[in-house]
Formats: C-alpha cells, structure tokens, sequence
C-alpha cells in the first residue's frame, strides 16, 4: 500500500512539475526563514546553566536614602549591602561580582599593552557557576581574605599571550602590580553571559552585548580594588560621587552579588533575611524604603532584563507571518493541484477506492512535498545561519543548528505541509462520483 | 464589461478564492508594517548629529592614572598638532556615535523637584566647540573664561549650550537664554542654543531624546583627559587619523590607544547603526521574498483556472468574445479577488500595529501606509494574472468544438 501512494504521489508530482516546484519552493523559503529565526530564538533564550540556573538567585534591595527614587530596586548593589549580604554567608554559595578594566602586561611576552575586562569576584564564583577550567584551578576562600596577587584569565586570553601553553604560574601584570595566573578557563560560553545582566530594561531592546564572552582577567574582588581602588564601573548614582571619594563609600551602585540556595526552604529564609537586612538599615537610617527588596531566581532575572534582543523576536515573528503566507499559497495550489485530477479520481473511486483511500493518498502527495520542502528548508536555514554568523553581534559564533533544531525542521515542514493538503485532500475525497466522471 | 458573472465563477471557488484573498491579507499586513520599520530605521540612521562628521575623527587613550592627565594632554595636544593636515586638536569627552556619554539628570529648579530628563553632557575643551562645527542659533559663542576646570563628571557651576530641542522640553514655549538647570548641587545656565548636537549613543534615551545634549566648555585636566577630537579636510581625514593612531604610540607610549573608539565620526556613525541597517536589509528581504511567493502563488492558480476553462473560453471566443474581453475578464477578476485580500489585510495591518506598539517603541502606522500598500499589491496582482491571462486569451475559439 505505501509503495502504491509513493508510487502514485511521485507520478503525480512529476505530471506538473512546475507546480511542484512552486509549492516545494514556497514549503522551502518558509521553513528555511522561520528555521533560521527560531534556532536564533532558541540559542538566545535557552537556560544558560542547565541543571543549575533553578538554585541561584539575584537578591537586591535599595539603598537609596531618598523616598521618591526609581520604583525598582537599582540592578546592581552599594559595596556595604553588597558586602553586609556577602559577609552573613547564609546562602549554599555566594559570590561577589564587580566589573572594570585595567591595563594589562605580561613581563616575559612582547605584546603591546591592552586593556583587560576584569571582573572581580569572589572565589565561590567557579564552582557556583560550573566554571570548567583547561589549566589550575580558581582561588581559595583565604586568597580573598590574604587579598592574594592571583588571577583566572580567559582561554582566549591565554592564546593570545601564550599560545595556548598552560601558563599557570606565570605572571601578568594589572596596572603596576604583578598578579600570578592561577588558573584558564576552559571552553566556556554562557548563553547569555548571564552574570554580567543588568540594565536590560533600559536597552530599548537592543541587548546583544548580553551574549558576550567572557572577561579576560578574573581576580578576587579585594585584590582588584587594592590596584586600582577607583578602576570599576558604575551602573548609576543616586548622588553626585565626590571626586576623591572611596568607592566603597560612594552614594553608587557597582557590586552585584549572587547566591545559591539549594532547597526551597532556603530560598524562603533567604528572602525573610534579605527583607530583615533592609528593615535593618532603615532602622539605622541608610536605607529609605525597607520593603523595596527583591530576590529573583536566575531565569526571572533574565526575562526581567529582556536578554533576547527584539529585533530577534521581530524576525521571529516575522518569519511565522511569512511561513504562514507561505502556506495559504500552498493550500491554494494542492487544491488547483488535486482538483485538476478529479478525472482520475474519479476513476478510482467508481472501481471501488474509498474516500479514505483517496484521502490517504492527498496526504500522502502533501506529505512528500512537505518532505522535499524540508529538505530544502534545512539547506535555506543552513544559509540562513550562516548569514546570521556573520553579522556583527556579540551572538554570532553561538548560532548553530543542534540536532533537535534539525529534527524539528522536518517535523515542521511535513507537519505544515500536512495542514495544507488536508483542505484540499478533503475536497478531493468528497468530490460526488458521477459529476467526475461525466466531464472527462 | 459585467462584473455578475465574476462573482458567479468566484461564487463556485469560494475556498480557493479566500485562499488567495487570505495571502493578500496577509502580505498587505506584512508589506504595511515592514515599509513602517524600514523608514523608522532608516530615519534613526540618517539623525542629524549636528557636526561636521566628515571632517572630525576621535581618538581615545585609556590605562593611564588620572595624576598623569595633565601631562598627557600637553603631549597628545601638541604632537598631533604636527602631523600634517591636521586643522585642529582638542580635549572633548566624547563625539557623536562614539558610545562613552556621560548621562545626567536634570532638575530646572534648585530642590530637584522637576525633573526634566536624562541628558548627555559634552566636556569640550577650548576649540573644541569651533571644531565640532555646531551651529549657534541663539546666545554667543563660548570664550576663553568660559572653560572651568572639571571637578566631578564636568565643572560645578558653569554656563552651557544646548541644543533646541532639549530647550524646547525644558522651556517649552520660553526663551531658553539664561534659565537654569541642575544636578543635583552642581548648577548650570544656558548662555546659548545649537541647532543639533546627537548623544554620544543615540537611542539609548528612546527616539524623542537623541538630541538631548548640553555643550559644557570645560578646562583639560587631570579628570578630563584621554579623549580627543581631531579635525581635517574630509579628503585628508583618513590619513591624518591613520598618522595620529601611529603618533600615539611616539607621543603616549604608557597609555593604551583604545582602537574601536578612535575612528572617523564617519566610520563611528557606520558601526553604531551597523544593526539597524542589518534589520532594515531583513525586512527588505522579507518583504521582497513575500511579494514573490504571493506572485507566484496566483501565477499557480490562475494557470489551474485558465487549463480548468479552456473550453468554456473556447466558447465565449466563439461566441464572439474577443481576446481582450477574455485578458479583461482574468484580470477583473484577479483585481476583485486583491481587493477583498486588501480590505481584510488593512484591518489585519492595523491590529499587528497595534501589537508592535506594545512591544517595541514605534508610533501609529500613519494611514497613507494602507493605500500604498494596496497599489502595490493591485499591480503585483495584475502583473502576476498577466501571463495566464494572456494565455487564456490566445485560447482559440476551435477549441470549443472539441470535447477535451
């Protein structure tokens, strides 16, 4: 019986080729954009630590002490509440994280001095976040307190500087101190580079640099500000900073903090603890609004960001709408298609095929050109991506097809093309008999 | 020409005539709100920054202490001053599209209570505000006891200039010359209005405020520093730029040229807006791929209708029909069938407005949109039926004396 449809259906589609060839270009074109557009969706909104991203948290409160500030909490802490929290280690992991650059040499290699992202932080932060390491390891608890001369570089920092070689041990030079290397990252590429999110809802959706790698230099937070006290970047003040203020003192917001919290319960305690810390300060006069806190899991804090860019949605959309013009085309041709066979049809149901038979085989015709249609979709999303890749977003290198994107591309395409041959395959199986045969 | 019978032969195709009518819908929902995008994002990429970009170019030091700032001023200032070619160089905090702004609230009255919008604020050191090329529409021009020292981000108390339409938001409807503004304790007056100064990162502010800028002359110094406009004749630009880059490493060997940042205003401008100009592409191609999916989806059925009545045209030819009642009458009713499609597609084009509104920052679709749309989807649809029609009306009037 399959061998039949098969048969009939590959007949059938080489009886009007250039009306195949249409449909098998319009399933192509549409499957091929929305492919394309949704593998990018999928790429930018997956859980960037799979397994792990439900045990973390993003606690902030508001350190403003004026009651008519922004409504939200800032998206990033004052260095006492960020170090208050830190210091009560009542979370599972904890880790600071602050963000600045510094020039960058390396004694025993002849490169021109650059300047290094650093993100200073605290040493939970490797093992907190699944960190994989290609040479050493990160630092120790005690290195934060000794404020130890240590640092994490980047692999990419690493091949640059020295080909790739385990340079643990070695020393780079940060500003005018010497740091030893005491691990390299190994190949490791968040999607998004969640840690460093904040402020996205103040992007007007153009979020991209969300997508980054990651820095080039990591180092504990205490050794960094001894280097260069005022080298970090502010993500706003509430007041103008005096210019030879300690940073650790400014009415500024520059330290995240980030905390695992293993089981639901703690999670509860956690906020009842960061809300009793806000209450707190008020009581002492820092704070303004005590109930102005938050504690948000590691995916809420992304979708509260709005980390995929919009116009990325807007393909998406855009490529669904064209999909979907894609498949009124389609329908109208399989009806012109099968209608035009009423003869034949005709024929066959009055030597004793059932309307089933008959449906069957629409389907089946729909089916294979979906198929067709898939495949030339897959080649036209393999070129969409690679036209993706070469755009200059900070995405570009993420954007691959992995095997479910594959799979769900033909899935789609026959699935489509299915919908569109039903209409017109149930048209055809109801044709009354006699009318059929009498205009032939 | 009777439409009736038309309406008759639709009458018997309803489901492939709504298919059609369907495609059109949506593609004239789709064309409407695609060309909307388009011109938004070409319009934000053609803002008027208000300088002379062809002649300016940027470039940027980083990785030296703020104790060194001084000196690194006296040394970049009068080595670049000699590469030949070049018409000028000045301290500045940031150009237009060079990223880096130095953003503000402002308050107009000394307790902050009203506030007024977030700002950029341009540090120039003297020559800097010639340089720029800005246009002074209203004030003087700024002197020599102008630029004060910078204490925080600019000087505490200084006279500024702004741009008009940052007037027209603070002061609407009031001359702007001498009103007052506020950052919290450091305080500014207006001594003059420029026609147009962009952000340092238009956008970033929403749309309205890409031209919220103030000028403050301010003196070079320890805090204002590492930051430089250049200036030369547009045709020189590119090999003064490339001069100045290689005299840096001479002139600042401790610091650390900053390459992305130091471009052409030209070259600045490309890159800020490279994405927008990739979207615009997309919908380019979008729109152009849709149009010939639709065109070529009623080439389809128009060819099915034409093979499906050939005997019933051979008829009519002989009963004395010519060839151009017989174009006529596939091209009628081709354009009946585009216009119920517009007709549904503009209410669908208004709703994904609609939607677009809410989740991007995009105005109404302005109603000359829709007609726009609806030419161009007529023609597509004549031009589309036009080799079927053609063909249908070569079918010769013999053909009805055959029974296939």
């Amino acid at each position: 019986m399959f061998g039949y449809y098969l048969d009939l259906a590959l007949r059938s589609l080489k009886r009007n080729k250039v009306l195949t060839a249409l449909m098998v270009l319009a399933i192509a074109v549409g499957i091929g954009a929305s492919m394309t557009t949704l593998t990018v969706m999928h790429v930018l909104s997956g859980d960037p630590l799979p397994g792990r991203s439900g045990t973390l948290f993003f606690p902030q409160v508001d350190p403003n002490p004026y009651t008519d500030g922004p409504s939200l909490p800032y998206d990033m802490m004052d260095y006492r509440s960020a170090l208050d929290l830190w210091s009560a280690h009542r979370a599972d992991r904890q880790a600071l994280i602050a963000h600045g650059q510094l020039k960058l040499t390396a004694p025993q290699v002849s490169l021109p001095p650059l300047m290094a992202q650093v993100l200073s932080t605290t040493s939970d932060f490797f093992p907190m976040f699944d960190v994989p390491f290609r040479y050493g390891r990160g630092w120790s608890a005690q290195d934060d307190a000794n404020r130890a001369r240590v640092a994490v570089i980047s692999s990419d920092l690493n091949d640059k500087l020295f080909h790739g070689a385990d340079s643990v041990g070695r020393t780079i030079r940060l500003k005018d101190s010497d740091v030893r290397i005491v691990g390299v990252l190994g190949a490791w590429r968040p999607s998004p580079q969640f840690y460093d999110v904040a402020g996205g809802r103040f992007a007007d959706g153009q979020t991209g640099d969300f997508y980054g790698r990651p820095e080039d230099v990591f180092m504990p937070l205490n050794s960094s500000s001894d280097i260069d006290p005022a080298g970090f970047n502010f993500f706003t003040c509430w007041s103008m900073p005096k210019s030879d203020a300690n940073l650790q003192t400014s009415p500024c917001v520059w330290v995240t903090l980030w905390v695992q919290l293993d089981s639901a319960a703690k999670v509860r305690d956690y906020r009842q603890f960061v809300a009793g810390y806000a209450t707190q300060q008020k009581a002492l006069g820092r704070f303004a609004r005590a109930d102005n806190t938050q504690l948000r899991s590691l995916m809420g804090w992304l979708d509260f960001n709005h980390v995929v860019p919009s116009d990325v949605r807007l393909q998406m959309w855009l490529a669904f709408a064209f999909l979907l013009i894609c498949l009124f085309n389609t329908v109208g041709l399989l009806l012109a298609k099968f209608l035009s066979r009423a003869g034949e049809i005709g024929v066959r149901r009055a030597l004793g095929a059932s309307r089933a038979a008959v449906l069957a085989q629409c389907l089946f015709e729909a089916g294979l050109i979906g198929l067709l249609g898939g495949g030339g979709g897959l080649l036209l999303t393999l070129l969409g991506l690679w036209l993706v890749r070469r755009q200059p977003v900070a995405y570009a290198d993420l954007v691959h097809l992995d095997a479910a994107m594959f799979l769900l591309t033909f899935a789609l395409a026959i699935a489509t093309s299915l919908l569109a041959g039903l209409l017109p395959a149930l048209r055809a199986s109801r044709m009354a008999l006699g009318l059929q045969l009498k205009i032939t | 020409m009777l439409i009736r019978p038309i309406f008759a032969s639709l009458r018997k195709h309803r489901l492939a005539t709504f298919l059609i009518a369907m495609e059109i819908a949506l593609a004239c929902a789709v064309l409407c709100n695609a060309c909307f995008l388009i011109v938004n994002r070409v319009q934000q990429i053609r803002i008027h920054s208000g300088v002379d970009e062809s002649a300016l170019a940027a470039i940027r030091l980083t990785g030296f202490d703020d104790g060194q700032g001084v000196d690194l001023n006296a040394r970049v200032l009068s080595g670049l001053a000699k590469v030949p070619g070049m018409q000028s160089v000045s301290v500045i905090s940031a150009v237009p599209f060079g990223g880096f702004a130095n953003n503000a609230g402002i308050a107009t009255d000394a307790a902050g209570k009203q506030f007024a919008g977030v700002v950029n604020f341009y540090s120039g050191g003297p020559g800097s505000f010639k340089a720029l090329g800005l246009q002074l529409i209203a004030g003087r021009l700024p002197q020599d006891g102008d630029y004060q020292p910078v204490i925080h981000f600019v000087p505490d108390d200084a006279l500024v200039w702004v741009t008009k339409s940052l007037a027209d938001h603070a002061w609407p409807g009031v001359d702007p010359l001498g009103k007052e503004f506020w950052v919290g304790k450091p305080h500014f007056r207006v001594a003059g209005v420029v026609a147009h100064l962009a952000r340092p990162a238009p956008g970033e502010g929403g749309p309205s405020t890409i031209d919220w800028s103030v000028f403050v002359p301010s003196q070079p110094g320890a805090h204002f520093a590492g930051s430089y406009l250049l200036r030369a004749s547009p045709a020189q630009l590119p090999r003064v730029l490339r001069d100045a880059r290689a005299a840096i490493a001479r002139i600042a060997p401790d610091a650390v040229l900053d390459t992305a940042a130091s471009q052409s205003v030209t070259n600045l401008r490309e890159s800020f807006f490279q994405q927008d100009g990739s979207m615009a592409r997309i919908l380019l191609g979008v729109i152009a791929a849709m149009l010939l999916v639709t065109a070529l989806g009623i080439v389809g059925l128009a060819s099915f209708w034409v093979a499906q009545r050939r005997r019933q045209i051979g008829i009519r030819r002989a009963l004395g029909a010519t060839r151009g009642d017989i174009l006529r009458y596939f091209q009628t009713e081709n354009f009946l069938i585009v216009s119920l499609g517009i007709a549904l597609g503009m209410l669908i084009a208004y709703v994904l407005n609609a939607v677009l509104m809410e989740f991007y920052e995009l105005p109404h679709l302005p109603l000359y949109y829709l007609p726009i749309g609806a030419f161009a989807l007529w023609a597509l649809g004549q031009l589309a039926v036009l080799g079927p029609a053609l063909r249908a009306s070569h079918v010769p009037p013999v053909v009805a004396t055959r029974s296939v």
